[in-house]
């Protein structure tokens, strides 16, 4: 059973009299482990499926399911909770509280779940160590440079253990060799068996994925097959001890 | 938990903008100081109130004083003689529920002593009975007797105001003056003071006093004297009293006021104490049945108990509570305006990271809890300083305008304050937290 199972997904917005049709019956199946690139021109309709695939919005029609649950019903108390323990969300502009250290933004979504202040710390520390960040838990986001904000923004991603992370624009806001190394993470993190939707303009971006889903006008306009794209993924020789920011 | 560590996170927030966080305080500390004030004050006027009572001569003592005739009597109005000393003899003899019966007569007066004058709160012609009814203490002679009464004999009683002012206080002269021996003159007549009344003064004036004579005392150089600037406080009137024998009263000043060449014998009022306070209707049926007697049925008089003055008073007091209390809420209603203002503002400038928490997770209510917490934390935090400000006004309150009515915290002024300040916190914040939570989660993330 897919992971993610999109049958015949419409949004329409009404603005000012005018009915866009931002999705206009999307189909789609995401298996769990899949690394995943939606692209697309602006407008296309990419953001709003992200949106819906993420449970920040809910279709006009069509039937949604994570897992066992069928989303496109759910309430918004049940899409909060998913949100918080089944999705992981990465940013293009990282969206780090400045008031908070760098580990206290990676406990955010563990204080929507509830979970010990003990609890909180040691699994903000793994996820931190995970991105190679645990040296600067007590920094604030300021004190960061964007490459390492949006390692800290992955560790926020990562910290609840979710079934699927999304990341829009993950690179947008970087220069480019920061922005591959954070590509690269998103590529380890795929390679340790967890399922990574990139969202992107970019069709180099969208390379590094070996499943690319483009929409145009609110329709899948082609999918690469995934067999045929399943290339080997870009960063295969870099070490993580090359990993270092050079911002 | 997880309500504990929102909490936190509101409590973050508004330490986070301290300085914003004290100014929108600033509102809430001022409502809840003004509203443990105003009922401070309410409960001081109270106090004062009920010790007045006892000062007067208790819940007992009622007056009987002149009214207008109903309409109805109004041809027979000219037939009724007043009050006259006629209506004590009766009361004296046949009101069996009074204890005492006190005829006063009053004049105006000017009171000279060499080249000192002074005009007293009450001069009057009394009877010896007088001392008990108002209860007076006499600090120095005696008071007049039943002899003195029926001689009409030239001799006065004076309060110790009357005595600071004709012959010096005791601060400025530094010697107690004894006025007993010493002749005044009451409208020109000349009248032999035998006594006078110890001065009273509250506990609050007698350490009021205390204070300024260590001042004085610490004070080097040459020795100034200030004396007390004059106050007035309830015992005012209770030591500006001349008394003088009744009789006197009516011979000397009353003779050419009557008609037909006869002193007017009417009296300015009839003080009557009851025995017994739970007989206290039917003694006053017996005293309107005697006075109906004596004044030919005419009904020209009242009865001033302090029961109906109480009731009077405590309504005036209970209007001064609910007006100030009217403006102190309104203060704190003030403060919860600008806890509102400030929350709109700040969730305002935080519609990116609000919409962070609903993409990590937060649900709505999580939201509302949130800023709920962040607008009550200002609250009560505002209300905690409040109450000690409070202290800190009242004290400011009585060193500008050290009065009687001492103003007195008690522990449900705080209470009510602190309620107030917490329920302002949960109202300013309801909107705010609500507007937040109902934010769309993809709108808030996009927000620029």
């Amino acid at each position: 059973m897919a992971l993610l199972e999109l049958r015949d997904i419409h949004k329409t917005y009404h603005l000012g009299g005018e009915t866009i049709r931002a999705l206009d019956g999307v189909s789609l199946d995401i298996d769990s482990g899949e690394f995943i690139s939606i692209i697309g021109p602006s407008g296309s309709g990419k953001s709003t499926l992200m949106h819906i695939l993420g449970c920040l919005d809910s279709p006009t029609s069509g039937t949604l399911r994570l897992d066992d649950t069928m989303i496109h019903d759910a309430s918004s108390r049940q899409l909060a909770s998913i949100r918080n323990k089944k999705i992981g969300f990465v940013f293009q502009f990282f969206n780090l509280l400045p008031k908070l250290t760098v580990r206290q933004n990676v406990e955010l979504p563990m204080i929507y779940s509830g979970h010990s202040g003990k609890e909180r710390r040691e699994r903000a520390m793994t996820a931190l160590r995970r991105v190679n960040m645990e040296d600067r838990s007590k920094h604030r986001p300021s004190q960061l440079s964007g490459g390492q904000q949006q390692r800290t923004a992955i560790a926020r991603a990562l910290v609840n253990d979710p079934r699927i992370i999304f990341a829009d624009e993950p690179t947008g806001n970087l220069d480019s060799h920061t922005g591959e190394l954070i590509l690269e993470m998103f590529d380890q993190l795929h390679n340790e068996g967890r399922t990574v939707m990139l969202v992107t303009h970019d069709p180099e971006i969208a390379a590094v994925t070996p499943r690319r889903i483009e929409i145009r006008d609110g329709k899948i306009a082609n999918e690469a097959d995934p067999t045929l794209a399943g290339k080997a993924p870009r960063f295969e020789q870099i070490t993580n001890s090359e990993a270092k920011p050079t911002t | 938990m997880t309500y504990f560590n929102l909490l936190i996170l509101g409590f973050r927030e508004t330490y986070e903008h301290w300085f914003r966080s004290v100014l929108t305080m600033l509102g809430v500390i001022l409502g809840v100081a003004s509203v443990v004030t105003m009922s401070a004050i309410v409960e001081g006027l109270e106090k004062a109130m009920r010790d007045n009572i006892i000062i007067y001569g208790g819940l007992n003592k009622v007056l009987i004083r002149d009214s207008d005739t109903p309409d109805y009597q109004a041809h027979i109005a000219d037939t009724s003689p007043g009050k006259t000393l006629n209506d004590v003899y009766a009361l004296k003899r046949g009101a069996t529920l009074l204890s005492l019966v006190s005829p006063e007569m009053g004049h105006r007066a000017r009171i000279t002593y060499q080249r000192r004058s002074c005009y007293p709160s009450e001069f009057i012609g009394a009877w010896p009975v007088v001392l008990e009814m108002n209860r007076h203490t006499l600090q120095y002679g005696r008071f007049f007797t039943e002899l003195d009464e029926r001689e009409a004999k030239p001799v006065c009683v004076i309060g110790a105001h009357i005595r600071n002012r004709l012959f010096g206080d005791p601060e400025s002269t530094d010697q107690e003056i004894n006025p007993v021996g010493k002749i005044i003159h009451i409208n020109r007549q000349p009248f032999t003071v035998i006594g006078m009344f110890t001065e009273y003064m509250t506990d609050a004036e007698r350490k009021r006093r205390e204070i300024e004579r260590q001042k004085r005392n610490n004070r080097t150089g040459s020795k100034r004297h200030t004396g007390y600037r004059f106050r007035r406080n309830g015992f005012h009137h209770k030591n500006n009293v001349v008394y003088i024998p009744i009789n006197t009263m009516w011979m000397r000043f009353k003779a050419t006021s009557g008609a037909d060449d006869t002193p007017e014998p009417n009296l300015t009022d009839i003080d009557i104490k009851v025995a017994d306070l739970n007989y206290m209707e039917k003694a006053l049926d017996q005293v309107r049945n005697i006075l109906l007697h004596t004044h030919k049925g005419v009904e020209d008089f009242e009865f001033s108990t302090y029961a109906s003055r109480i009731a009077s008073a405590e309504k005036r007091i209970k209007n001064a509570n609910l007006i100030g209390l009217i403006i102190s809420a309104l203060s704190l209603f003030v403060g919860g305006i600008g806890i509102m203002n400030i929350m709109l503002a700040s969730i305002n400038e935080r519609i990116r990271e609000i919409g962070t928490f609903k993409a990590l997770g937060a649900s709505n209510f999580s939201i509302f809890f949130q800023i709920m917490m962040e607008s009550a934390t200002l609250a009560i935090m505002g209300g905690l300083v409040g109450l000690p400000t409070s202290f800190g006004t009242i004290w400011l309150l009585t060193q500008l305008t050290p009065q009687q009515n001492v103003p007195i915290i008690t522990p449900e002024a705080l209470l009510i304050g602190l309620t107030f300040s917490v329920l302002t916190g949960i109202i300013a914040g309801l909107f705010p937290a609500y507007k937040a939570s109902q934010l769309n989660p993809i709108q808030a993330l996009r927000y620029e």
